[in-house]
């Protein structure tokens, strides 16, 4: 029979994710076990520790509240609006609820039971991919409120132990151990009984002191270097990297990359000195994310053509857009494409050096700048480079140069065909400005930092975000010192980064309209990196280098760190780091769509809801620019 | 009143009719939350009821706050009385592809699903009455249900001294503005029978937060 009203809630589930994944037939089948629940403001739908109910909801109308109650005080998880699933914990476990849904205005909640929508979806992977990460990324996740559009309202922080509970990655509770006095042999008959890949080994206290792996295995025994009867302790990796029990997917997968391992020893207070607990291994990792950066990056460290590289980076792209989906937390995501960014930078001139006639003559080290040096790269960018070589005699100095330059030539070409642009203002490497021995760089920027003008303050925003990539660090610390000691002789420069960085008024107009680009090819086009990003990158960069904080790069993590420093301004820092990861996400989000690289937003395009959040992000903008003014007296500066 | 046509007629009525009646045997009124609703609309050919005819009838039920999407009911029905004129408020031809009942066939449906529900409907009075004719046209008695008018308890609902300002029957669409219901699938009868049911909820959530809500309230006309 004929079921109109099953039919639009068809018409309702197609417009969002999981669903949209779905044929109509089988929405059909689902809609029509879909119960239909209306909630006045108030009414609670289900409550922390309430046995699970056999359905999942979607917000059809208004706003549904997740909360739970500590001490006395209510702490709001997350505000899910229409088209937000939510209530997914028994899709997971059996475990009663963790929090508390109540009807945050008047709403109507679609109730899906989930037999129904399990057999239908036929254990879809993409579709429990998608309702799992959703599910993880409400209860773990930090920046729940930043997925929300809650950030744009308020700073919510969590200092709640309990929501580490929901943090926990899977780790294995039981791991595979032997004895410090083990013999190799031992070791690997354990590992085989239980078919397992890696093995501890701890001393009598059972704490952590080496692992053993396949590939030690393999590539310590059975290679004949060592006698099948070796100590373990002769051929462990030690030590181990330890985690506390609690770290999120997202920690475990960083660590993992950082260190180059495939296992973490979970102890009970995370360092080596104390009991082994379990073990992370990469394996639970990709099982829980399905997704793997490692798996990119070891691709990139292998790769032996340009072509591959290309290849590998475009992986990347498509991990970023299923991140995005899938609301990982953009600090999480940025973090893992500069890895992989910086990758294919390393590789390309690894397999540049290898082009070259000869080794390089002196030392030097690679500098990513701009975006890649603060490390926020998300999308296909132009190159912004600069190299820095040891300092030689002077009748060596054209010759020396002349190395490095072809050395860049090959590099910017390699990376223009992985897809990364050149620099249109051609602030590469391969161009012999930015190509110069340590006093030369040091000479260059005593002269921007106390003789400022247009020029230097426009390239301050590319020169001053630097990140050694490859090569010698110490060239670059000696120029980090430098740099700084300069700046402790004037405020000029100040000054200068100051007026650049208040130059932008905020976006939002008289009459509390967009500011959209007057003219050119992108007229009534909002331009998201000008008006909002860049006003918050200047003034943190000007605000970190004025506390003379070396090595923090990134802009959200730049104001984190102002955050610390400055308690009085808590506040508007934490605001500042998350109104620009919000953005990020919102360009990145452009981009993706159109694209490009999402600089330019057609604002006809947004919903009146995202509209509404981007507006919001432009508060704290205001607020810090304020604070610039009076902090450098720029008032009669400008 | 239901005693006394019981004995009378007993015996004329077929099984689907005296099923009906039955449900109606100790009944006895349950709390508001427990009780089972159904919001239904009818769509017709014209608004003499007489003359006219019912070409659709949709129904959804409800206990408490939950609308379960596969309980409800979509009839379309087979008449020879056709009004060109109305076709473009319903949609509803003569010859559609829908599948049609008889009429008939709709009255035994209809009966089975309701039974002793609590009925609702927007401006309940034509549509029960329309029912009604129904019903005796095929030699059945009146519907034995209790009814609630969305109309006149939404009007009910409102001060008194905001009452001057209704006009005296608003329509569905105007009680979906001013309640702020999405207007999806107005004028077929299903879609008007849910807008209903919510445009119910809606006002009962209005009239308990001012008072313990009691039967005699809402059935009172």
């Amino acid at each position: 029979m004929k079921n109109s009203i099953a039919e639009r809630v068809v018409d309702f589930l197609n417009g969002y994710p999981p669903f949209y994944m779905l044929s109509n037939k089988t929405l059909l089948e689902i809609a029509t076990e879909v119960t239909i629940i209306y909630l006045e403001k108030g009414d609670t739908l289900f409550k922390k520790d309430d046995t699970c109910h056999n359905n999942f909801y979607i917000v059809r109308d208004g706003a549904i509240n997740l909360y739970y109650t500590h001490d006395g005080v209510k702490n709001i998880m997350n505000i899910h609006d229409t088209g937000d699933v939510f209530g997914l914990r028994p899709l997971i476990t059996k475990e009663p609820y963790k929090l508390t849904a109540t009807a945050n205005e008047e709403s109507i909640v679609y109730a899906i039971p989930i037999a129904v929508f399990q057999s239908v979806t036929d254990y879809n992977t993409q579709i429990q991919k998608y309702l799992i990460t959703a599910f993880a990324s409400n209860a773990y996740d930090p920046y729940s409120a930043e997925i929300a559009g809650k950030i744009f309202v308020d700073y919510l922080p969590n200092k709640s132990q309990d929501m580490v509970n929901f943090q926990t990655a899977n780790y294995t509770k039981s791991p595979i151990i032997c004895t410090m006095e083990s013999s190799l042999k031992e070791a690997a008959k354990k590992m085989s009984t239980h078919k397992i890949g890696c093995i501890v080994v701890v001393d009598n206290e059972k704490k952590p002191v080496g692992i053993i792996t396949n590939s030690d295995i393999k590539n310590k025994i059975a290679t004949g270097l060592f006698p099948i009867e070796t100590p373990v302790t002769d051929i462990m990796s030690s030590p181990v990297i330890t985690e506390k029990k609690g770290l999120t997917i997202a920690d475990g997968q960083m660590q993992m990359i950082k260190h180059s391992i495939g296992h973490l020893c979970i102890t009970k207070d995370g360092t080596v000195n104390s009991k082994l607990i379990g073990v992370l291994t990469h394996h639970d990792v990709l099982v829980t994310l399905g997704n793997s950066p490692t798996v990119i990056l070891k691709e990139i460290k292998r790769a032996k053509r340009t072509k591959k590289l290309r290849a590998a980076r475009l992986k990347g792209n498509s991990l970023l857009k299923s991140y995005i989906e899938q609301n990982i937390p953009i600090s999480h995501i940025i973090n893992v494409i500069s890895q992989i960014n910086d990758a294919v930078t390393v590789r390309v001139i690894e397999l540049a050096l290898k082009k070259m006639p000869t080794v390089p003559p002196v030392a030097f080290s690679w500098l990513a700048l701009g975006s890649q040096g603060r490390k926020e790269q998300l999308l296909f960018t132009d190159q912004d480079h600069a190299l820095v070589f040891e300092d030689v005699p002077k009748e060596h100095y054209e010759e020396t140069q002349n190395y490095f330059l072809q050395l860049a030539k090959l590099v910017t070409k390699s990376l223009n065909k992985i897809g990364f642009e050149y620099c249109k203002a051609d602030m590469m490497a391969s161009n012999p400005e930015w190509c110069k021995s340590l006093t030369a760089w040091k000479t260059q920027f005593k002269n921007w930092i106390l003789k400022p003008d247009e020029k230097a303050v426009l390239l301050s925003s590319i020169f001053f975000d630097y990140n050694c990539v490859y090569g010698n660090k110490q060239l670059v610390n000696d120029l980090t010192d430098t740099i700084f000691a300069t700046l402790e002789e004037t405020n000029l420069f100040y000054k200068f980064l100051g007026r650049d960085a208040i130059k932008s008024p905020s976006p939002l107009g008289f009459f509390k309209q967009f500011l959209v680009e007057q003219n050119g090819d992108q007229k009534e086009l909002f331009n998201i990196k000008s008006r909002a990003l860049m006003p918050l990158i200047d003034a943190a960069r000007l605000l970190i280098l004025s506390k003379q904080i070396k090595g923090v790069n990134n802009t959200s993590e730049r104001f984190e760190k102002l955050a610390e420093l400055e308690p009085q301004n808590k506040e508007l820092h934490e605001s500042c780091s998350y109104a620009f990861k919000a953005l990020s996400k919102f360009k990145t989000k452009q981009g993706l769509l159109h694209g490009n690289s999402g600089k330019f937003i057609d604002l006809e395009t947004l919903t009146k809801e995202e509209k509404l959040k981007l507006r919001r992000c432009f508060k704290p903008i205001q607020k810090i620019q304020e604070t610039l003014k009076i902090r450098f007296d720029l008032k009669n500066f400008i | 009143m239901i005693l006394k046509w019981f004995h009378k007629n007993k015996k004329d009525y077929p099984d689907f009719w005296m099923d009906y009646m039955d449900s109606f045997k100790n009944f006895k009124k349950s709390p508001i939350e427990e009780t089972r609703f159904i919001a239904f609309d009818t769509e017709t050919t014209g608004f003499d009821k007489k003359n006219d005819r019912i070409l659709s009838i949709g129904a959804v039920t409800f206990i408490g706050k939950s609308i379960h999407v596969n309980d409800s009911l979509e009839l379309y029905l087979e008449q020879e009385i056709f009004n060109p004129e109305t076709v473009k408020i319903h949609g509803l031809m003569k010859k559609n592809a829908l599948e049609k009942v008889t009429e008939l066939e709709a009255i035994k449906l209809f009966l089975a699903y309701i039974k002793n529900a609590v009925l609702i409907a927007h401006h309940a009075n034509f549509d029960k009455n329309m029912v009604n004719e129904m019903l005796a046209r095929h030699g059945l008695g009146k519907l034995q249900n209790s009814f609630i008018d969305t109309g006149h308890l939404f009007y009910k609902s409102k001060h008194i001294i905001y009452r001057e300002h209704l006009k005296k029957h608003d329509t569905l669409d105007d009680l979906c503005k001013e309640l702020n219901v999405p207007k999806v699938d107005r004028h077929t009868a299903n879609g008007d029978a849910l807008i209903t049911a919510i445009v119910f909820l809606k006002i009962l959530s209005r009239l308990d937060k001012r008072k313990n809500l009691q039967w005699e309230y809402l059935l009172n006309e």
